[in-house]
């Protein structure tokens, strides 16, 4: 049976977020009053997306995505690759492409399970090597986006389930397949495996990861 | 009338003192202090246990400086350093890591000493192009702070980090393939010492097996070189380690050592240092109990006292805190293999005690600290090193343990690791121990996948922790000792489960130890007590 990396990305492997993708999108708006209207809004709501962050991804999802409400398909695809090329590329953390490359060397299949956008990931996906990828993908009707996820939304315990799936349909034995996250949110996603690993983790992650002996990394 | 018959003796052989730093323990004998980790014990030892004291301290020399000066100016099979040095050579400096000397030496580190003088000597002709490379191997890679107390504020400055930096194993682009030897082991060298038109040495020789060519052999080397010789095979073949002569281990690093030495043109400088572990408040732990003055024993009750009223991070940072007084006996430079020789007579004279016959019950006490745990915590895995490994082979001739005999140790074995040092060992213990102790087992069903864990490479690349194969490499290191000792007993473990796990007893003390090797070995044992640290070496009779 063969084995997987699985990654988070958004703090895992690049210092960027959700929140850095949707504001280089207010900020590129067609016209400047939408810009600077659309920048000031999200920049006002960072408390709230950290709060609600903080307490539950579900939430979090809940309350970010309807932002996108509106936006037009082409022009989030349009963007996409200049969001790469300006703001996440230069993101990506120095060790993310050792430990890709390494992780590549043992044979284990590379798979992103991550909450940012399906337009966003390609781009990186394609320029860290990476063999499969897992998004959320926002729902457009008639090439505008509603503001809600297409199921299954990627979060918490669904990435620990699609993993699963996943690795049954690969044919992956789990027990030797490597996790990578930086959140407490994705604690579903680093159980499931036989080699769950902190990337820079936030406190209640650290804290998890000591009491669980799992390597904590730091790819900054 | 009928000539009185010779009384035949029972038990113990009759004592005749085989040297000064042997005692033993009679009527009115002190008790004896041990080091159980961050602890001291006072122990009452049967009568009749030998205890074994390591040498003073041979006196440091008056004057370093000159010490090495000479010895850059009168190497041994070589042109004298200055002779080898033009203007516009590439040359790098490889000094030996935070594993020596132990504890780390009082500042001036005797590395600073000598890389200030090279570097003089580097600057007056014409050598600009310098890199220091700390030659950690597949130990953790030293913090700033710590190179920077290692090599003094002005040398940090001027070369860090760009300059000065630790090796890095698993570099892709710092390796190079030099050959392999003639059974087939593959010699891969850090890429700057291997371009480099000179590699100048700086090494420290704390315990025979150091040194020689095992400094860049292994100190530059990667894990692929390291295979052929830290593995369960040649461990069990080196009778002991710690005996140039008889070791396998050494053997198989000289044949590499040749090959290295075909490529590269080292010029290798190796010192010896005094055991003055202990000096000032603290010197009394070097000291014979039965020559203790009432300070002492105030000190040692003092001591303690306080330690027992500490938590145990307390008193490991307390401990770590605390330099060894060590002072310069020898320095020599030149080429590796006489140079080593001649260190190694001043390292021999420094620890070699003559020790006749050996024992039934050998007891050592684990002190705080090991080559793997500065600044860090002394983990089970290190605690087995420390007894199966360095204390067994602590020894020329034959082990002081008979065949099958029982090893004492003393430490609170806790089940505690450094997330940040030792990621890897955590796992081993854990996930490995509880399914097999087989070294043969570990090293082919587990070493490779642990080796070429991602996390555990990064985690050593860019942190500061120990290279995923390193836990068997330690479980290797015990493994002469696994071989021979028939049983071993931690007294003073705090639980069950440490101890279990490495195969080991328990004991609640000393004294129960001792009654449960009794009934192992027999009634009437010969128990010799080595009285680490300081470091002390049985030349066994």
């Amino acid at each position: 049976m063969g084995a997987a990396a699985f990654y988070d990305m958004d703090g895992t492997l690049v210092r960027t977020n959700l929140v850095h993708a949707f504001a280089y999108n207010a900020r590129n708006q067609q016209g400047l009053w939408r810009s600077v209207k659309k920048t000031l809004s999200t920049f006002a709501s960072v408390p709230l997306f950290l709060a609600a962050d903080f307490y539950n991804r579900r939430l979090f999802n809940d309350i970010f995505f309807v932002r996108y409400r509106g936006e037009s398909e082409d022009r989030l695809r349009y963007l996409a690759d200049e969001l790469f090329e300006t703001t996440i590329k230069p993101s990506i953390y120095p060790g993310a492409y050792t430990l890709i490359a390494k992780s590549r060397e043992l044979g284990l299949r590379q798979v992103l399970v991550t909450g940012a956008l399906d337009i966003t990931v390609e781009p990186l996906a394609r320029h860290l090597k990476i063999d499969d990828y897992v998004t959320n993908r926002l729902e457009f009707v008639d090439g505008y986006a509603t503001g809600r996820l297409l199921p299954p939304v990627m979060a918490a315990a669904t990435k620990a389930s699609w993993i699963r799936i996943y690795a049954e349909k690969e044919k992956l034995n789990l027990s030797d397949c490597y996790s990578y996250s930086d959140s407490m949110s994705d604690l579903p996603m680093l159980s499931v495996v036989g080699h769950p690993t902190a990337v820079n983790p936030d406190l209640r992650l650290r804290n998890t990861a000591l009491q669980h002996d799992w390597p904590i990394l730091d790819l900054r | 009338m009928r000539e009185r018959q010779p009384k035949i003796l029972r038990g113990p052989v009759p004592r005749r003192k085989e040297d000064d730093q042997v005692v033993y323990i009679d009527n009115d004998s002190a008790p004896r202090i041990l080091f159980s980790g961050e602890d001291l014990l006072l122990e009452d030892l049967p009568i009749g246990t030998r205890v074994v004291y390591p040498k003073p301290p041979i006196e440091g020399l008056a004057n370093p400086g000159a010490a090495i000066r000479y010895a850059l100016n009168h190497p041994l099979d070589t042109a004298p350093l200055y002779a080898q040095l033009m203007p516009g050579m590439r040359v790098t400096i490889a000094v030996d890591d935070i594993s020596l000397p132990l504890p780390p030496m009082a500042t001036p580190d005797v590395r600073q000493t000598i890389i200030e003088i090279l570097l003089e000597l580097l600057d007056a002709n014409g050598v600009d192009d310098v890199h220091i490379v700390v030659a950690n191997s597949l130990h953790r890679k030293m913090t700033e702070a710590e190179m920077k107390r290692m090599v003094g504020a002005k040398i940090h400055e001027a070369f860090y980090p760009d300059r000065y930096y630790n090796h890095d194993a698993e570099d892709p682009d710092g390796i190079v393939h030099l050959g392999v030897t003639d059974k087939n082991e593959p010699v891969n060298i850090n890429r700057r010492a291997v371009e480099s038109d000179l590699v100048i040495y700086v090494n420290i020789n704390l315990v025979p097996m150091d040194g020689g060519h095992k400094s860049v052999t292994v100190g530059l080397c990667d894990y692929d070189s390291l295979r052929p010789h830290h593995e369960p095979e040649t461990i069990r073949a080196s009778d002991s380690y710690m005996d140039p002569k008889r070791s396998a281990l050494n053997t198989k690093v000289e044949r590499m050592g040749a090959l290295v030495d075909k490529h590269m043109n080292v010029f290798h400088i190796e010192t010896a240092l005094n055991n003055r572990m202990f000096a000032g408040p603290t010197a009394f732990l070097s000291k014979n109990e039965d020559e203790f003055t009432e300070f002492d024993r105030l000190k040692f009750e003092a001591m303690k006292w306080s330690l027992g009223k500490l938590p145990a991070a307390a008193k490991r940072t307390l401990f770590h805190a605390i330099p060894a007084q060590y002072q310069l006996i020898a320095c020599y430079a030149g080429k590796t293999e006489p140079v080593h020789e001649k260190i190694l007579v001043r390292c021999f004279e420094q620890y070699a005690v003559n020790v006749r016959g050996q024992a039934d019950i050998l007891i050592c006490g684990v002190p705080y600290i090991s080559p793997y745990n500065v600044n860090s915590i002394l983990n089970p895995l290190l605690v087995q090193v420390m007894g199966l490994g360095y204390f067994h082979n602590m020894y020329r001739g034959k082990p002081v343990l008979k065949k099958g005999g029982v090893m004492i140790l003393t430490h609170p074995c806790y089940d505690e690791f450094d997330h940040n040092h030792h990621p890897s060992y955590i796992e081993f213990f854990n996930r490995l121990l509880p399914e097999t102790r087989d070294a043969m087992k570990l090293r082919h069903k587990y070493e490779e996948e642990f080796a070429h864990n991602p996390s555990y490479i990064e985690m050593y690349r860019r942190g500061n922790a120990y290279h995923g194969a390193h836990p068997f490499f330690m479980w290797y290191w015990g493994e002469n000792g696994r071989q021979h000792i028939g049983k071993v007993i931690v007294a003073g473990a705090q639980n069950a489960h440490v101890p279990a796990m490495l195969g080991w007893e328990r004991a609640e003390s000393l004294t129960e130890a001792i009654a449960m090797a009794r009934s192992f070995v027999g009634p009437s044992p010969e128990i010799t007590l080595m009285h680490h640290p300081p470091i002390v070496m049985a030349d066994m009779e």
